[in-house]
C-alpha cells in the first residue's frame, strides 16, 4: 500500500466513524424520546448517514452548513461534538444552543454549522444570503444547504435556484430525497423523478446520485465544490437515499408499502461503507477499533447530557434581543 | 441645519451608513437605477454600486431570506419590501427567522437586518396596497418595530436602526414623504423607546401614530381655540414601547385618545390602552379612546378617506374625553 493510499484510508476509517457515530448517535435519540428526556419532536436521520458525512467530507472547516430539522447528523458530519448536540436534544444548558433550540435547532458556528430550521426551505435562501455574503467578502468559502424531497416543493426553494444561478454565489443545494415528506411519498408530491431536472432549468449544473454510497456522494460534492470556488456558482445534488424511521418521534407514520420498507433495509449504507474500505485495503480489525471508539463516544456524550442541568425559568427572557 | 423632506432625510440616513460601513449592502426591487418605488434610493446606487445597492427578482419572501444570510456571515442589511402589503408574502422570513434565531440559537448569531417598508395607507390604491399592518409585528419578541412621522425623527431613528445588530422593522408612511423638517448637519441618532412630545398639552393625551401624527396636531390647535389643551405624543418604536411617558403624560391629563391608521380591532391602541391600564388606571378622568382605521378592507378611490382618522374625528374624540 502506498503512502499516499494509506493516508487516504486513514481519513476514509475516520469517515467510518463519524457514520458509524451518526447511527448510534440518532439509534440513541429514539430511545431518549421513548423514555421522554427528548421533549417535542425528533426527526432521526437513520440510513442517510452517507450523504451528511459525504458531502461534508469534501468541505473545508470553514465552509458553512445550513440544514433543516433532520439536521443532527449534519451537525455532526460538520464536526460539531456529539455531547453539545446530544445536551441540545435534551434541552440542557451545556446544548450548543445553550437548551434553547432543542432537537430541530441546531447550530454551531464556531464549526461553520449555521443551524437547522424548523420551517421546510426557509433555510434556502438564508443559506443563500450566506453564500452572496461569501461572494462579496471574497472569503473562499462555499455553502452546502441540505434539505429534502418535501422543501423541494416549496417557492423558496425555486427563488433561490433563480437567484443563485442569476448571481452565481457558491452555493451547493444537497436535496436528501429520502421517498417521503412525512407520510406523502415522492410519487404524490413530485411531477417528476428527479428534483435534480428542476435545476437544469435555472441553467444550474445538477447531478442525481446514490445518496447511500458514500463516495457518490462526496465525488459529487467535490466537483460543485470546485465550480463553486472557481467562481462558476452553485450546484444541485439530488442524493437518492431512504428513511427507515418514522417522519418523527412524534409522529405514527406509516409506510404505504411495507415490502418496500423492507427493500430499504437492504441498501444500509454502513454495511456499505465498510466493505468498500476493506475492498480498499483496511482490515476488519481497523473498522471494529473505529465503531468502539464511536460508542466510546455517543456513551459519554449521553452521560454529559443527562447530568447537564435544564435552564432554569429566570433565563428565559436572556437572548430575545442581543445587547448592541 | 438643513430642512429636508422624510423621503431625503431616509436617503441621507442610508447614505451616511454606507459610507461609514463597508460591510452595508440593501436588497430589494427598484432600489437601483430606478431609485426606488418612492424615490428613496435616489443616488445611492450611483455612488455605490451595484454590489451595495442589489436589485434582485420579485420575491419578497427569500429576498428577506437572503438578507438574513448576509446578516448572519458579516454583513448588515437592509431589505427593502416595495408596499407594506407585501409582508404577507415575506412572513416566515420575519418573524419565524430574522426574529427568533439569535435566541433560539443560543445568541450565537445575530441579525443586523432592517426591512423597511412603506405604509401607502392614503392614496386609494385599495385594499392590497393600503394596510398599516405594524400590529403584527408588535406582536412579535425578537423583532424592533420603528415607525417615524417626520423628517428628523426618521433619519434618527434609520441611523440607530442602520447599527443595532437585531433585527428592525422600519414603517414610512408615504403621506409623510414630502413633510419637511429641519434635520441637523451634524451626525445624530435618536434611541430606540423614546417618544416624543410633538406638542405639549394638560388636559388630554393625543398619542399618534406614523401618519396620523399631523392630523392630532391640527386637531390639538383647533381644540385650543375651545380651550382644551391636547399634549400630542409621538411613541417613534413601538418595540420597545415607551410605556412611562404616555403614563406620564396620562397621570397629568387623565385622559387619553390613541390613533392610528391601522385596523381598529387588535391594533396598537388596544395594546396601549391595556398598558396604561395597568400603569395608570387610577388617573382616567374618561375611558381611553379609540380613533383609527375601520375594520373592513380599504376601499379603492375616494371612499379610503373615510376608512382612516382625520381632524374631524379626533376633535370628535377630544370632545368626548371632556364631557
Amino acid at each position: 500500500m502506498s503512502a499516499a493510499t494509506a493516508s487516504s484510508l486513514k481519513e476514509e476509517l475516520a469517515l467510518y466513524n463519524r457514520m458509524v457515530l451518526i447511527r448510534m448517535f440518532e439509534d440513541k435519540a429514539v430511545e431518549l424520546f421513548g423514555q421522554g428526556l427528548i421533549t417535542g419532536s425528533t426527526h432521526p436521520c437513520i440510513a442517510q448517514e452517507a450523504t451528511s458525512v459525504g458531502a461534508c467530507a469534501a468541505l473545508r472547516p470553514d465552509d458553512l452548513v445550513l440544514a433543516t430539522y433532520r439536521g443532527h447528523g449534519i451537525a455532526l458530519a460538520k464536526g460539531s461534538d456529539p455531547r453539545h448536540v446530544l445536551a441540545e436534544l435534551l434541552t440542557r444548558t451545556t446544548g450548543c444552543c445553550k437548551g434553547r433550540g432543542g432537537s430541530m435547532h441546531l447550530c454551531d458556528a464556531a464549526k461553520g454549522f449555521l443551524g437547522t430550521n424548523a420551517i421546510v426551505a426557509a433555510h434556502i435562501p438564508i443559506a443563500g444570503g450566506a453564500a452572496l455574503s461569501a461572494k462579496l467578502r471574497k472569503t473562499g468559502q462555499v455553502v452546502a444547504c441540505f434539505f429534502g424531497d418535501g422543501a423541494s416543493c416549496e417557492g423558496e426553494f425555486f427563488e433561490t435556484l433563480n437567484m443563485a444561478a442569476l448571481w452565481k454565489i457558491p452555493l451547493i443545494l444537497i436535496c436528501e430525497n429520502n421517498g417521503y415528506a412525512i407520510s406523502v411519498p415522492t410519487r404524490l408530491s413530485q411531477c417528476t423523478p428527479d428534483i435534480a431536472d428542476r435545476a437544469r432549468g435555472f441553467g444550474i449544473p445538477a447531478a442525481t446520485v446514490d445518496g447511500n454510497d458514500l463516495f457518490a456522494v462526496r465525488d459529487a460534492t467535490a466537483e460543485a465544490v470546485r465550480r463553486a470556488r472557481d467562481g462558476g456558482g452553485p450546484t444541485l445534488i439530488e442524493a437518492k437515499t431512504v428513511r427507515w424511521e418514522r417522519h418523527s418521534g412524534f409522529s405514527s407514520g406509516k409506510y404505504d408499502n411495507p415490502e418496500e420498507a423492507q427493500r430499504w433495509k437492504k441498501v444500509d449504507p454502513i454495511p456499505r461503507f465498510r466493505k468498500q474500505l476493506l475492498d480498499l485495503g483496511a482490515s476488519s480489525g481497523d473498522l471494529d477499533a473505529e465503531e468502539r471508539s464511536a460508542r466510546e463516544i455517543i456513551d459519554e456524550a449521553v452521560e454529559f447530557a443527562k447530568s447537564s442541568p435544564l435552564p432554569g425559568p429566570e433565563s428565559l427572557y436572556e437572548g430575545t434581543f442581543t445587547e448592541n | 441645519m438643513a430642512v429636508l423632506t422624510m423621503r431625503e432625510a431616509i436617503t441621507e440616513a442610508l447614505r451616511e451608513e454606507l459610507r461609514q460601513q463597508p460591510n452595508l449592502v440593501l436588497l430589494g426591487q427598484d432600489i437601483g437605477a430606478y431609485g426606488g418605488t418612492f424615490g428613496v434610493y435616489r443616488g445611492l446606487f450611483d455612488e455605490f454600486g451595484p454590489d451595495r445597492v442589489r436589485d434582485g427578482p420579485l420575491c419578497e419572501s427569500s429576498t428577506v431570506g437572503f438578507g438574513i444570510g448576509l446578516a448572519i456571515t458579516g454583513m448588515r442589511c437592509v431589505v427593502e419590501l416595495e408596499f407594506m402589503d407585501f409582508v404577507t408574502v415575506a412572513m416566515d422570513q420575519i418573524v419565524n427567522q430574522a426574529g427568533k434565531m439569535h435566541y433560539f440559537m443560543g445568541g450565537q448569531l445575530t441579525v443586523p437586518l432592517v426591512v423597511r417598508t412603506p405604509i401607502v395607507s392614503r392614496m386609494g390604491m385599495g385594499p392590497q396596497h393600503s394596510q398599516s399592518l405594524e400590529a403584527w409585528f408588535m406582536h412579535v419578541p425578537g423583532l424592533k418595530l420603528a415607525i417615524p412621522s417626520n423628517a428628523y425623527d426618521a433619519k434618527g431613528l434609520m441611523k440607530t436602526a442602520l447599527r443595532d445588530n437585531n433585527p428592525v422593522v422600519f414603517l414610512e408612511n408615504v403621506k409623510l414623504y414630502g413633510t419637511k423638517a429641519e434635520v441637523p448637519d451634524e451626525d445624530y441618532r435618536i434611541p430606540f423607546g423614546q417618544a416624543r412630545v410633538m406638542r405639549p398639552g394638560t388636559d388630554v393625551t393625543l398619542v399618534a401614530i406614523s401618519g396620523t401624527v399631523p392630523d392630532a396636531i391640527a386637531a390639538a390647535e383647533d381644540a385650543d381655540k375651545e380651550n382644551v389643551s391636547v399634549e400630542v405624543i409621538d411613541p417613534r418604536t413601538l418595540n420597545p414601547l415607551d410605556v412611562e411617558t404616555l403614563a406620564g403624560s396620562l397621570r397629568k391629563t387623565g385622559r387619553m385618545i390613541i390613533t392610528h391608521d391601522a385596523y381598529r380591532t387588535c391594533g396598537v391602541a388596544a395594546e396601549i390602552s391595556q398598558r396604561m391600564m395597568e400603569e395608570a388606571f387610577d388617573y382616567l378622568n374618561a375611558p381611553i379612546q379609540r380613533v383609527t382605521g375601520l375594520d373592513v378592507p380599504v376601499p379603492s378611490g375616494q371612499l379610503h378617506h373615510s376608512v382612516v382618522p382625520d381632524k374631524n374625528k379626533l376633535l370628535g374624540a377630544i370632545r368626548n374625553v371632556m364631557n
